[in-house]
């Protein structure tokens, strides 16, 4: 298997190599933000207010990590089930947001708004928890303590891995996968 | 009667919820060899081998599999010759998962109202179902249950003229309709029969079969090898990438039902088939 490395923060440039189906290795910062968090950014976007992390060119992962272990940078730490988040994603994307991660299939609003602003959507393996918690040297909480798991974490990366489902170019590999391997009538 | 004192319950309940989330079962394992094995698609060839390489990470250092370490569900088959002391047994099985999820550095994941969306912030309360059993034993099966897959399980109330065929297309709906949602490769559970809640727990407990163990009835068995066939026909694939492996087990639970119904759930499984057991 070939992986494509990539390093964040992202740019135009960067987003426009990537397609549907490509698997990647991330290394940067990344920052972590699930259901709480986004209704949150949200909010302050909608009263004009600014937000707590500069979120332009980054990559969102949707997580809810378990409590690190003594000596543990972080717990667990596989992706959650995207498409709750598909009520904020085209807004995260309009105010600069390049890349989230998360796992499972987006909504038709969202998927164009991938399009429309220029980001990816990357999947990473859902229930991988401990292997992907290996590629993350560093975690500190950078807004909302109080959301615990549900915080938003700065995180640093080295090679996470993670596949390609949206791209810039309308192509999704959860429907694109399907149709190559089912065998139905 | 054996006396047997809830404190012994709560200390299983520890060791369970830990170990359940630490160390994944060898049958599941087996599954994911396979999987490595004769999975066609590349993508999806690499998920069996994060998934293998997860499991032995978690198994080593004694970390969970997964982020998500569940609803704490518990199946208690209580001997009816065994006299419960030294308190209340049900407070005894959430102390258990109190101390379990919080020495197990182990993601307390629920909320105490389903609308205003506190956390209890010690994942209990558990679901515990007891079934009263003869015997001096007490049988304990802990399960903690993910919620990305329990959100894509369904409950239909099919009508008899439906029979096999509604069945079959139900099963195989829900499962396109979760796709890559709930963490495939699943476990499909199926309930069939009963009553209305009756039938939702029978597909959670079709779920604690071992993977390759089929239903003793040859009918029931021959269904499931079928319906894991559609399931894999649909192309989905592990986590969805597309590939011949969308399912690696379907287990079927029968009871009787009313002359007017034919009750069906589907309870999905993701690849994180936990569950362990302790008999006292």
């Amino acid at each position: 298997m070939e992986f494509k490395k990539i390093t964040s923060p992202l740019t135009d440039e960067k987003v426009r190599n990537l397609k549907a189906g490509d698997n990647i290795l991330i290394s940067g910062e990344i920052y972590t933000a699930r259901d709480a968090a986004h209704k949150k950014l949200i909010e302050l976007l909608e009263k004009g207010r600014p937000w707590p992390v500069n979120l332009r060119g980054q990559i969102i992962y949707y997580v809810g990590p378990t409590p690190a272990k003594p000596g543990q940078v972080i717990g667990s730490s596989g992706p959650t089930t995207s498409g709750r988040m598909d009520p904020y994603t085209p807004t995260m994307l309009k105010s600069g947001v390049k890349a989230v991660i998360g796992k499972g299939s987006r909504n038709q609003e969202t998927r164009k708004a991938f399009q429309d602003y220029k980001g990816v959507y990357l999947a990473a393996t859902g229930g991988a928890g401990a292997l992907l918690a290996k590629t993350i040297k560093e975690a500190e909480v950078v807004a909302y303590p109080e959301l615990g798991p549900e915080a938003v974490r700065r995180l640093v990366v080295e090679d996470f891995p993670a596949t390609v489902i949206n791209d810039i170019y309308g192509n999704d590999l959860y429907e694109e996968g399907r149709r190559r391997y089912a065998r139905e009538k | 009667m054996r006396e047997l004192d809830v404190k012994f319950i709560s200390e299983a309940v520890v060791e369970m919820c830990k170990d359940s989330n630490y160390i994944l079962g060898e049958d599941v394992i087996r599954a994911f060899q396979k999987g490595l094995e004769e999975e066609v698609s590349p993508v999806g060839k690499e998920v069996f081998k994060q998934l293998l390489e997860n499991a032995r990470i978690a198994r080593e250092e004694e970390v969970p599999m997964c982020q998500d370490t569940g609803t704490a569900v518990i199946f208690v088959e209580l001997g009816q010759e065994v006299l419960l002391v030294g308190g209340d047994f049900e407070e005894a099985v959430n102390a258990g998962v109190r101390q379990g999820y919080q020495e197990g550095f182990l993601r307390k994941s629920i909320v105490r109202d389903p609308l205003d969306r506190k956390n209890t912030g010690d994942n209990t309360p558990a679901i515990i179902h007891v079934k009263l059993v003869q015997g001096d034993q007490v049988r304990l099966v802990m399960a903690p249950k993910g919620g990305g897959s329990e959100n894509m399980s369904t409950l239909k109330m099919l009508t008899p003229a439906q029979g096999v065929k509604g069945l079959e297309n139900f099963v195989v709906e829900t499962v396109r309709l979760a796709g890559s949602n709930p963490c495939p490769p699943i476990v499909v559970g199926i309930g069939l029969g009963g009553s209305f809640e009756r039938v939702a727990y029978l597909a959670k407990k079709a779920l604690l079969r071992p993977l390759g163990s089929p239903n003793p009835d040859t009918f029931y068995a021959d269904l499931e090898d079928k319906l894991l066939e559609k399931i894999n026909n649909t192309g989905i694939g592990p986590q969805g990438f597309g590939g011949r492996f969308t399912a690696l087990a379907v287990h079927i639970e029968v009871f009787p039902c009313h002359i007017a119904s034919l009750p069906a759930a589907v309870n999905i499984n993701c690849h994180a088939s936990r569950s362990v057991e302790k008999v006292l």
